[in-house]
């Protein structure tokens, strides 16, 4: 199965890369733009995806810092 | 006295910390690959881009066989310091609370920095003074230091030198029971007189004698 990991700054975390491009928009002629966070996008193909979960507390993400949210069975068409 | 510093594929400062901790005691270099701590007394995790830093900064070392042993080693009592990567390692590891971010400037910082003795009881401080100033390079992009609870903290950057943005200018910090500690600076970087401070060699110091007293008990 393919699934898909995203990975974020947990709420509340300084995200200096969300930071820079949320003020790189305006430049461009974009406005009212907020609320810009940058993360991580991890797509994988697994045999059991109930190990998903602890992949994630493990390695995929830091828990401390990082959200994660999985979603499985990404469409056919997903990059391998 | 015998130092283990770690050397993992993308360490870069293991042998300045060899170098460093040769100066107090004897050292040799522990290979990622081994399980064998050689005997050694303590254990220096260095700096560097360990596995090349991929995922996050120290996310892939913990895993490394030596890793399970140097965990075992500090679950044990033994002393074990993180220098930069080493310290982004042990926290990964859960061998101290907290994580290390990004700095806000998204830019690699490289310059000396002052630094206060917040705890010079402690295994790894021991050699200073109370409220001491120590002047050691720091060289990284990912030192912000961030934790949700309360900490030990050993070190912190002086006054208007907090190059990273860390929480309440935290630079290191001990876990509880005051055998694992990790710092962003290089004290290692700071040990001769040619390259400007000598204030590094009172980490080495103090875990020298930390380790000659318990030999001595």
């Amino acid at each position: 199965m393919r699934a898909r990991v995203l990975v974020r700054p947990k709420e509340g975390i300084l995200d200096p890369q969300g930071q820079t491009v949320e003020r790189a928009l305006p430049a461009l002629g974009f406005t009212g733009v907020s609320g810009v966070h940058i993360g991580r996008l991890i797509e994988l193909d697994v045999e059991d995806a109930s190990q998903l979960p602890e992949m994630c507390e493990r390695l995929l993400a830091n828990p401390l810092i990082e959200d994660y949210e999985i979603i499985e069975d990404v469409a056919a068409g997903a990059p391998r | 006295m015998k130092f283990g510093v770690v050397r993992f594929p993308g360490s870069c400062d293991e042998v300045d910390a060899l170098g460093a901790a040769q100066r107090v005691g004897d050292a040799v270099l522990l290979w990622h690959a081994d399980r064998d701590l050689q005997g050694v007394d303590a254990v220096i995790v260095p700096g560097g881009f360990s596995y090349g830093d991929y995922l996050r900064a120290g996310a892939i070392a913990r895993f490394a066989p030596v890793m399970e042993e140097v965990a075992e080693f500090a679950r044990e009592g033994g002393l074990v310091l993180g220098i930069c990567n080493g310290f982004q390692v042990l926290c990964e590891a859960g061998l101290l609370p907290g994580a290390l971010l990004p700095n806000p400037s998204l830019k690699f910082v490289f310059r000396q920095v002052g630094l206060e003795v917040v705890d010079s009881d402690t295994a790894f401080t021991r050699a200073a003074q109370p409220g001491q100033r120590l002047s050691i390079p720091v060289k990284h992009t990912t030192g912000r230091y961030f934790t949700p609870g309360p900490v030990h903290v050993v070190l912190r950057y002086a006054p208007g030198e907090n190059p990273n943005g860390s929480q309440d200018d935290i630079a290191g910090v001990c876990n509880e029971a005051g055998n694992v500690f990790g710092l962003m600076p290089h004290p290692e970087h700071a040990v001769d007189a040619l390259t400007g401070s000598t204030d590094g060699l009172r980490i080495f110091e103090s875990m020298r004698a930390s380790v000659d007293d318990r030999v001595a008990v």
